[in-house]
């Protein structure tokens, strides 16, 4: 084969054009997949956005719902779903950076823990609508706990932990393994390595890991219609027993509804649901951009 | 069988005696029947080419091979008359006498003062810990250079400077032996000379096991040089012996650069 001598490109063949062009087509392809996503959301929030917004106004936020749509708002599903959120928190958190830590720093590497390992992974492909079977008859039915937040919020902890347990391992085992010998070079048991070292070095993986399980948990509707949440309620809760109900939940009952200013009611509704969401990643995303700063 | 000289040890109770020691790594034996008597308040190099097993040997001295779940050691360490081996010891109090520095500076994501204060908060050493932080900077020969930055970022020091921090931080929690994985492998020459001028003057009040795979720094800061090769010890004397005069040819094929 003979070297091309002279200026670069003076030599070009027909193989080099070709390959050019496909490495053009290539990130042109990619670039409309990426754009598929994006234009996705963007159509959805000017759907909602031209039908919801006239209806979002302090009225909405601060109204129960209403037979009546002018005087409907969304008052009592969304303290619901901030109670639901907040115990589910309160619940799945600890349990499942508990359990992320035994299997990260305690377990041992046996047959069982692998088999523990791949049932958490199996766990979070589960459908939702079976959590809110479980939840029905273990919740609701056998330990009493009826109708309830409590219910709600247990049934959506043992979906989400899962995930969290997952996530938390991730930030655990990103924990370089030179601190982990330095802090036991100079005799700290394991329950001090793990507190003082490895815990406040994963955290803020572990809080993006919880926050992003939280917002798959904040638009569930399955499981809670499973446990009973209803779409009508003319009340806030007074306690972790009480009745309630949450966005989507209410968003559905809205949309279901034949009339066209209900539909306008769930567009709102949404925009709130929207909202909460967005909230919620930014905080997941500030939380991280902290953490890459540490390191 | 390996080549020993006599390791004067005049008066000195040793500090460290390793009796047939041996380490797998599930079916691998990496380090094989070693036997080793490391003198108080002197320094011995473990030499020899990668992979030779003088890191998992050094890690047999304050059995930080137990973190390591697939490794087994067998064959006594005796410290103090005692087999750091034994079924009543404390792996957690074997690591706080016996220290270790390792390869790349490893400094905990904290300020400067609470990576040295760390030791002594684990283990309940009481006291007034400002004295003890300043004295263990003065002693890694830091202090002059972080006295007043002492809550920055251990981040924030360069390389030689955040090992010199480590070498501290092990000497807060008063240990009688500092083991020293290849402290200076990851440091441009001068710090490593730093480093080197350090080990020199703690001699006087610990012992010192350091790994190296520089044979000129094995020379200049150790007393007695241990050659290992494929798990083995291969000769084991005064330094100056092994540099200039071995008995075992492998040996002076290493030191002298032939291999390795």
């Amino acid at each position: 084969m003979s070297v091309a001598a002279g200026p670069i490109g003076s030599a070009e063949s027909a193989f080099d054009r070709r390959r050019r062009r496909m490495g053009g087509v290539f990130a042109v392809l990619c670039a409309a997949a990426t754009l598929v996503g994006v234009a996705a959301l963007g159509v959805l929030l000017v759907d909602v956005v031209i039908d919801g917004l006239p209806r979002l106004d302090r009225a909405f936020l601060t109204s129960f719902a209403s037979r009546i749509p002018e005087r409907a708002g969304v008052k009592a599903a969304l303290v619901g779903s901030v109670w639901t959120l907040s115990l589910t928190a309160l619940i799945a958190f600890p349990v499942s950076v508990a359990a992320a830590i035994y299997l990260e720093e305690y377990a041992p590497r046996s047959w069982v823990t692998k088999a523990i390992q791949t049932n958490i992974a199996n766990l979070a492909g589960v459908p939702s609508i079976v959590y809110g079977i479980l939840g029905l008859a273990l919740f609701v039915r056998t330990l009493g706990f009826e109708r309830s937040i409590l219910s709600g919020a247990l049934t959506l902890s043992l979906l989400i932990m899962p995930v969290i347990i997952m996530a938390a391992q991730e930030a655990i085992r990103a924990v370089p393994s030179t601190i982990r010998e330095a802090a036991y070079g100079l005799g700290a048991t394991r329950w001090q390595v793990v507190s003082s070292q490895v815990v406040p070095m994963a955290l803020p993986g572990i809080l993006t890991g919880t926050i992003l399980a939280l917002s798959r948990a904040v638009g569930e509707t399955a499981p809670l219609i499973m446990v009973g949440a209803v779409g009508f309620i003319a009340f806030t809760p007074r306690g972790v027993m009480d009745e309630f109900t949450v966005l989507p939940l209410q968003i559905y009952s809205w949309i279901s509804r034949p009339q066209e200013e209900f539909r306008r009611l769930a567009a709102a509704g949404i925009i709130v649901l929207l909202a909460l969401l967005l909230t919620m990643n930014a905080v997941a995303i500030i939380l991280r951009n902290r953490a890459q700063r540490h390191s | 069988m390996p080549t020993t000289y006599d390791i004067q040890l005049g008066d000195r109770e040793p500090a460290l005696v390793a009796q047939g020691v041996s380490v797998y790594y599930g079916e691998k034996h990496a380090v094989k029947h070693i036997d080793l008597t490391v003198p108080r308040n002197q320094v011995v190099a473990l030499i020899g080419p990668s992979g030779c097993g003088k890191s998992t040997l050094l890690r047999c001295f304050n059995r930080m091979n137990d973190l390591i779940g697939t490794a087994r050691v067998t064959g006594r360490v005796d410290f103090h008359g005692q087999d750091l081996y034994g079924d009543r010891v404390d792996p957690v109090e074997v690591r706080r006498r016996i220290g270790m520095v390792f390869q790349k500076p490893n400094p905990f994501p904290k300020s400067i003062y609470d990576n040295v204060a760390f030791g002594p908060r684990v283990n309940g050493i009481g006291g007034d810990l400002d004295r003890l932080v300043e004295e263990s900077l003065r002693r890694a020969a830091l202090w002059d250079e972080v006295s007043d930055r002492l809550n920055d970022s251990a981040y924030a020091l360069s390389g030689g400077q955040q090992q010199r921090l480590c070498i501290a931080r092990t000497l807060a929690v008063r240990p009688e032996i500092v083991l020293m994985d290849e402290p200076a492998s990851a440091l441009d020459p001068i710090a490593t000379q730093r480093i080197e001028e350090l080990i020199y003057e703690l001699k006087q009040e610990y012992t010192i096991v350091i790994v190296t795979h520089n044979m000129q720094q094995a020379a200049r800061i150790s007393d007695y040089t241990a050659f290992l090769y494929m798990g083995e010890l291969i000769e084991y004397g005064p330094t100056e012996t092994i540099f200039t005069n071995p008995r075992e040819d492998r040996t002076e094929a290493y030191v002298t650069g032939r291999f390795g």
